[in-house]
């Protein structure tokens, strides 16, 4: 799950770290009264789930009051990167010194937590990994003894820094570590943390992305988790299912069970010349309810003109997803094209199950994707 | 021979006696594998299926000589059931669960490293079969697995049974099939399983699945060309149109930015010279070749 940048910052205050002063802002007039509260200029940054927001146009400064009110008006209700914009933090404009890069992040790889520190803040920071290395300093914490100050200024000692520096990097990263440990955190990261020039260290900006599978043991996110900006509202509906459902552009509909089997007849409707409307995972159970509802969703899409069904299981009994097919079929609002392929146990009832219902039926999935494309062409 | 269970595996089941355990220890006895003994805590004693109950897993390890566990175990637990299998000394861990934190996932294999020994397989898999063997630490149906010379490593269940299933159809069959899970944090990985094949005689060819996200994939084409694998491998990558940003049902299967892509691991292994099937109907004819 991931955070907007007020969400995080919020947290992050409460462990003790300095942000920029601000608020959020709904309306330009909120803006306006935010802004003048600070009397200095300020910036106004969309609050939306994605990176890279700046230079899609979603931060603006502005000089003063009647600026910010302008901007805000620029901002509020536009799409940005695919997000509607609907919040704004209007900030203090910082007066920056030097910017910095920290974070704290699952490296699949080595299997640990990574802390990341660059002298180069404020840029992409794989960009800083490709090009400067040296810039970049990475530590991997073992669990069984955590990670403090005193191991955040080893990891700093490869840079050039003073003392005062130094310690004072050192102490953020060793409270976002904590931070990040105590809310299950994916990600948390400043970019920038910002020196002032009044030699103060500031979160000009912050991410954080909450590991959706702790959130059972996160009660402070409860209510959060119900609504995500990064989501369409068929997966809103599938996420309240407990269905993994992804909406993709296409018009040819793709329900199945297991991750990797649907990815690859999602991967397979394009092979042979469709376009997928969306990514369905029913599970591995097969359960009849499920696999109705699933069905049912998909083919309540407006775009979606048919739609393939691969069910490959053991355990799983065809007769009943035969079933849970034919009854979607009944219940869809919209007559559409179903392709199936299925096998497991009474494979036979299930076929003659289909049959009888006069729905297209396949032995192997890229036959059933080759039919619904012919069943929408017409052919 | 075969990789990670054979004739000498002495299962423990733990959880074995709520709904999923019991039904999956059926099943593994059925196919042939050696359950010693279960585990839920409070009902030792008891039996399943004829299994007798610890409360324990040292206990289980103590009278029974148990060396590898399955978890069936809600994923909120598994942290601590994990930790009580590496603490008891077992060589192998099979976690079935999906949902298992990142936190606790590291945890576990990083304590499974401490131990030097202990292989963790998953979270988020269908565990592991050697069909020459008569051996299943999973959850896999049965009947689709045929004894051979392929060795199967893949993140995903399902398309997994799909791609042994046509293995067995042509006639070629499995040495061992290990899903090693769909997570972003895992035990053993596409690197690990590889180094097992290649010391194990009854494999003769290398099938490994892959999916988007993370790197291992990447991780896997280097190693193959840095080793100059003794043995042909061939793969095939899901999630082609995998638009960027959105979990594709696993919780490791999430194309970050630029990185992750189905297009970047198909490069990789390209560049490796291992061949990379378009569609899965396509590993038997080059693994034929």
């Amino acid at each position: 799950m991931k955070l907007l940048e007020f969400e995080a910052k919020a947290i992050l205050r409460e462990y003790g770290l300095r942000v920029s002063p601000g608020r959020v802002a709904t309306t330009p007039e909120e803006a306006e009264l935010i802004a003048r509260e600070i009397g200095r200029p300020v910036v106004l940054k969309a609050q939306i789930p994605v990176a890279g927001r700046g230079k899609a146009g979603g931060i603006l400064f502005a000089s003063g009051p009647a600026e910010a009110a302008e901007m805000a008006a620029r901002l509020i209700g536009s799409t940005i990167k695919e997000s509607l914009v609907s919040q704004l933090l209007v900030e203090e404009a910082l007066e920056i010194e030097s910017e910095y890069y920290l974070s704290v992040t699952v490296d699949r790889v080595v299997k640990r937590y990574a802390v990341l520190a660059s002298t180069a803040g404020g840029v992409d920071i794989e960009q800083v990994a490709l090009v400067s290395p040296e810039r970049l300093a990475r530590y991997w914490t073992d669990p069984a003894s955590g990670f403090g100050e005193e191991k955040a200024r080893e990891m700093l000692g490869q840079f050039d820094l003073s003392d005062d520096i130094a310690g004072e990097l050192a102490s953020v990263l060793a409270t976002l570590f904590s931070a990040a440990m105590d809310k299950d955190a994916e990600l948390v990261e400043l970019n920038p943390l910002v020196r002032t020039a009044s030699a103060e260290f500031v979160a000009a900006d912050a991410r954080m992305i909450v590991d959706d599978n702790a959130l059972f043991r996160h009660e402070e996110f409860a209510g959060r988790s119900l609504t995500r900006e990064d989501e369409t509202s068929l997966e809103s509906e599938a996420r309240k299912q407990s269905l993994a459902y992804v909406d993709l552009p296409g018009d040819t509909g793709v329900v199945g069970n297991g991750a990797g089997l649907v990815m690859a007849t999602v991967d397979l409707v394009h092979h042979f010349g469709g376009s997928p409307a969306n990514f369905l995972d029913i599970g591995g159970g097969g359960d009849v309810d499920i696999t109705r509802r699933g069905l049912l969703l998909v083919l309540s899409k407006p775009e979606v003109k048919g739609v393939v069904v691969n069910i490959f299981g053991g355990i799983t009994r065809c007769d009943l997803v035969a079933q849970a097919v034919v009854e979607a079929r009944r219940e869809a609002a919209v007559v559409k094209p179903i392709a199936v392929s299925m096998m497991g146990t009474n494979e036979a009832e299930g076929k003659r199950m289909l049959d009888e219902a006069g729905v297209m039926n396949f032995p192997t999935m890229e036959e059933a994707v080759q039919g619904i494309l012919k069943a929408q062409a017409g052919l | 021979m075969s990789i990670i269970v054979d004739e000498s595996t002495r299962v423990v089941v733990q959880g074995i006696t709520g709904r999923e355990g019991r039904f999956h220890a059926a099943s593994m006895l059925q196919y042939g594998t050696n359950i010693v003994a279960g585990v839920t805590p409070g009902k030792g004693g008891e039996e399943v299926e004829g299994v007798p109950v610890c409360d324990t897993v040292a206990d289980a390890v103590a009278r029974y000589a148990a060396n590898t566990s399955i978890l069936f175990v809600p994923a909120r637990f598994a942290r601590s059931a994990v930790m009580e299998a590496i603490d008891a000394g077992l060589r192998t861990i099979v976690v079935i669960a999906e949902g298992v934190p990142h936190k606790d996932a590291i945890e576990c294999t990083a304590g499974a490293k401490a131990r030097g020994d202990t292989i963790i397989i998953g979270p988020n898999c269908p565990g592991v079969i050697s069909p020459s063997r008569k051996t299943k630490v999973g959850i896999m149906p049965n009947h689709i697995f045929r004894p051979g010379g392929v060795g199967i490593v893949s993140r995903s269940g399902s398309l997994t049974y799909e791609i042994a299933w046509h293995t067995s159809r042509a006639g070629l069959g499995q040495s061992t099939c290990v899903g090693i899970g769909g997570d972003a944090i895992i035990g053993l990985d596409f690197v690990g399983a590889l180094k097992l094949f290649r010391d194990d005689a009854e494999t003769r060819s290398v099938v490994l699945i892959g999916e988007i996200g993370g790197n291992a994939e990447e991780a896997a084409a280097a190693y193959i060309a840095e080793t100059e694998y003794p043995k042909p491998v061939v793969v095939y990558v899901a999630g082609r149109m995998a638009p960027p940003g959105k979990r594709m049902g696993h919780a490791g299967a999430i194309v970050m930015g630029e990185a992750g892509t189905a297009k970047s691991k198909i490069d990789a292994f390209t560049a490796a010279g291992v061949p990379v099937a378009e569609r899965p109907s396509q590993i038997v004819g080059l693994l034929k070749v």
